[in-house]
């Protein structure tokens, strides 16, 4: 530097310089402090001495409310609430945050077919089992969130039972009964179903029977005891022949046209809602409000109590607690308060998910609830018995969801006409395979 | 540089080379440097070390580490949740080479990719071109072809999603009233990639055209003045000065796009809502079947190797693009376009 003299009157500027200089690298470090810091999550402590506790959830709970009135019940918590759009995010971040190590809520909502693949990695999560609360959720509820070593890992939120919702109005025109308690008697079992839907299109070409392949295949499926994997976790989805049955009958309604070859909850099955696509679909409690939404102007939709083949359970949910949270106790305490039947009947209110737990099912609030829409049904009923009558899940192995998304785009080969029945068994079989 | 030790000045440093000379602080010749003269000789040589290093270092935070780590990776056992297992070499490559989905996926990409990065790039070329003429309103022409890039992705796929219905969607209808039938785009292969290639287009060609319409503006103007008065069309100026003299950005612009086109993820993701790319894998993409390994099968060992793979695969396609782009460069640069012009002064009357 030719022109750094060490002249005494130039020494203030360097001084200062040398001061900007400092500034400067000061500034840069904070920048990346400030930068590391900000990846590495906040403190779970806040500054008034309260304790914080994040809920992550996804869809729609129903906690917005609830979780207010928790921190007026307890003024030195402070909850914090995550919503994620869809499962799958949620399932995404959870995984990874697992594996991380790190960054998980102190509260995590599972999705009930999500659930095995989490209790095999029950040490990432707190053992919630507590004797109060052991009558509090329908057996089978339980069942599904409690390990092979017996510890509860998830408390049970909503459940899916389900009736068949229909269109009244297309039932008319193809000379069918309209009132529900009729309709229901049409619905007993699966081959008076499909006989029923044959008639209807026989009636009315232009419409289908059913959704899609994918949602009756489903409700099929969930009637299975050990569908595609036995207790000890082997996979046996090519051995099963339930499981060949439920595709050989999906696939052979497809041929007789009741389906609408659509993909469940792609924008033409959205939109086939509006377009008369189709007369009636499996109807778990949480898909009342997606009809409603999707068929926003349509007038006939009601709600038969009745599901083919006894009963069936669709969904539903569990809290859990994973041990990464600071405040396991505090979590616990709050997962317990948001599943106990008062506030679930709360959640039902508000977004219609349907209470798991043996008491809120006689609850007034939820028996005398009726649905507009569904020309005044009385869903509250309706959906309590279809859940008193189901009496047993499938058991799902960790390659569960992994197995029922191979099986249903098999089937959905079939619908597009991309491959026959046999060749969709084919390449269902190598998909299980590489499953493995 | 010479290999000869330089004349030593008189009477400078040779004196305490010499094993005779004075001990080094009797030195007469050449004063102590204070500790001030000191900081500042390094404050030249480390300040500009110091100034760029913040991107390095986050590079190496957030680009070398991931990329090293993602190899070790790939050479182990690997479950998502569980951790890390056994040492298993390359038996995840094997595995994935061994996959018949995985040379699908190949195949998706580079089928999107070409649908999608060659029209980008020419259309974002032509538009630019036409941004950079004497246009009326030519500040809210050049904003609005961005427009699209401020779109979030999940956005434009749910709004492509709609527009691409097989069934009630409203291309197919378009198509519909000039009597063309409709077209399974959530079935067919190829309907697929374009369905996808457009949203991917729609998205970036305006991105692209601003930062070529950018180099464009620095082409000295006196160049197209003596291009008129040559008698050249626009066309012709436009090929034979305008893209010769942006060459580098047109590179850049292709490096960019192809590494943006190989690692397409959210349109084909969110085209259906399972995201393994349609039943039959019509559109699954390599980062979504690295995804479905990872996130899907929870096997985080084959996924680092498909992202590995991936990263090779965008290295060799950079290279030959970069290769082939330089080429056409270059072609025309055996024609600058003083020459071109010289030519063209020759041959027209």
């Amino acid at each position: 530097m030719q022109n750094s003299s060490t002249t005494p009157q130039q020494r203030p500027r360097s001084l200062s310089r040398r001061l900007r200089r400092g500034l400067a690298i000061g500034g840069v470090a904070t920048l990346l402090l400030g930068f590391t810091a900000a990846c590495g999550g906040g403190d779970s402590e806040a500054d008034d001495g309260k304790v914080t506790l994040t809920v992550a959830t996804f869809n729609e709970f129903g906690y917005e409310d609830l979780l207010k009135e928790y921190m007026d019940l307890n003024p030195d918590i402070k909850v914090v609430q995550k919503k994620t759009g869809t499962w799958e995010e949620h399932r995404d971040n959870l995984y990874t945050k697992l594996a991380a190590g790190s960054g998980l809520s102190d509260i995590e909502a599972i999705e009930g077919d999500g659930m095995p693949a989490i209790l095999e990695e029950s040490d990432a999560f707190a053992d919630l089992s507590d004797p109060e609360l052991e009558d509090r959720w329908l057996d089978w509820k339980t069942e599904a969130g409690t390990n092979a070593d017996g510890q509860l890992i998830g408390y049970g939120t909503d459940i899916g039972p389900e009736g068949i919702c229909y269109r009244a109005d297309l039932f008319e025109k193809a000379g069918l009964p309209t009132d529900r308690e009729q309709v229901a008697s049409l619905f007993e079992s699966w081959d008076s179903y499909f006989a029923t839907g044959k008639e209807f299109v026989k009636a009315m070409p232009d419409t289908a029977w059913y959704d899609s392949s994918k949602g009756t295949s489903q409700a099929m499926i969930n009637q299975l005891e050990f569908p595609f994997e036995d207790e000890d976790n082997n996979v046996v989805a090519l051995e099963n022949p339930e499981v060949k049955r439920v595709f050989d009958t999906v696939t052979e309604m497809q041929g007789a046209g009741l389906a609408t070859n659509l993909d469940q909850w792609s924008n033409d099955w959205v939109a086939a809602f509006q377009k008369d696509g189709f007369a009636t679909m499996a109807c778990p409690g949480w898909m009342l409000g997606v009809i409603e939404g999707n068929a926003e102007g349509v007038q006939g939709w009601d709600i038969a109590n009745a599901f083919p083949g006894g009963a069936g359970n669709w969904g539903g949910s569990f809290l859990t607690v994973p041990t990464q949270s600071e405040h396991p106790e505090e979590a616990k305490k709050l997962a317990a308060w948001l599943t106990a039947p008062e506030q679930q009947i709360k959640a039902f209110t508000a977004k219609g998910t349907f209470p798991s737990q043996q008491s809120a099912l006689e609850d007034p609030v939820l028996l005398e609830s009726t649905n507009d829409f569904f020309n005044n049904a009385p869903t509250g009923q309706i959906l309590s018995d279809r859940a008193q009558a189901v009496t047993m899940q499938p058991y799902k192995g960790p390659k569960y969801a992994d197995i029922i998304t191979a099986f249903q785009a098999a089937i959905l080969r079939v619908d597009e006409g991309q491959e026959t029945p046999d060749e969709a068994w084919e390449s269902f079989s190598a998909d299980v395979e590489r499953i493995g | 540089m010479t290999l000869h030790p330089p004349p030593a000045p008189a009477g400078d440093v040779t004196a305490s080379t010499s094993p005779a000379g004075p001990p080094a602080e009797t030195r007469p010749r050449r004063p102590r440097l204070t500790a001030r003269q000191r900081l500042a000789r390094w404050d030249v040589r480390l300040s500009p070390y110091l100034y760029i290093s913040p991107f390095f270092v986050l590079f190496a935070l957030v680009g070398i580490f991931p990329l090293v780590y993602t190899g070790y990776v790939s050479v182990h056992e690997w479950s998502l949740i569980g951790g890390k297992g056994e040492f298993v070499g390359l038996d995840n490559y094997r595995s994935v080479f061994e996959d018949r989905y995985f040379w699908g996926a190949l195949r998706n990409t580079l089928s999107i990719f070409v649908l999608s990065s060659i029209p980008q790039v020419v259309i974002a070329l032509a538009l630019a071109g036409l941004l950079d003429t004497a246009l009326r309103g030519r500040t809210w022409w050049r904003m609005s072809i961005l427009i699209p890039f401020v779109v979030a992705p999940a956005a434009v796929t749910l709004i492509f999603g709609n527009l691409f219905g097989d069934r009630y969607g409203l291309v197919n209808a378009a198509l519909d009233l000039v009597g063309i039938d409709a077209i399974a785009w959530h079935v067919d292969t190829l309907a697929s990639h374009v369905a996808i290639a457009t949203m991917v287009n729609w998205r970036w060609t305006g991105y692209n055209a601003l930062i070529l319409l950018a180099a464009m503006q620095a082409v000295p103007r006196d160049l197209y003045e003596s291009a008129e008065i040559d008698g050249a069309s626009r066309v012709r100026q436009f090929v034979s000065v305008t893209v010769p003299m942006i060459r580098p950005t047109v590179i850049f612009v292709v490096i960019t796009s192809t590494i943006g086109g190989l690692q397409i993820f959210t349109e084909p993701r969110l085209f259906d809502n399972v995201g393994l790319g349609g039943s039959d894998r019509q559109w699954q993409t390599i980062t979504l079947y690295l995804w479905e390994l990872g996130w899907r099968l929870r096997n985080l060992g084959t996924a680092a190797a498909v992202a590995w793979l991936l990263f090779l695969l965008i290295v060799i396609i950079a290279i030959v693009n970069l290769v082939l782009s330089q080429r056409i460069g270059a072609g025309s640069r055996t024609r600058t376009p003083g020459r071109t012009l010289g030519r063209t002064r020759g041959g027209t009357p």
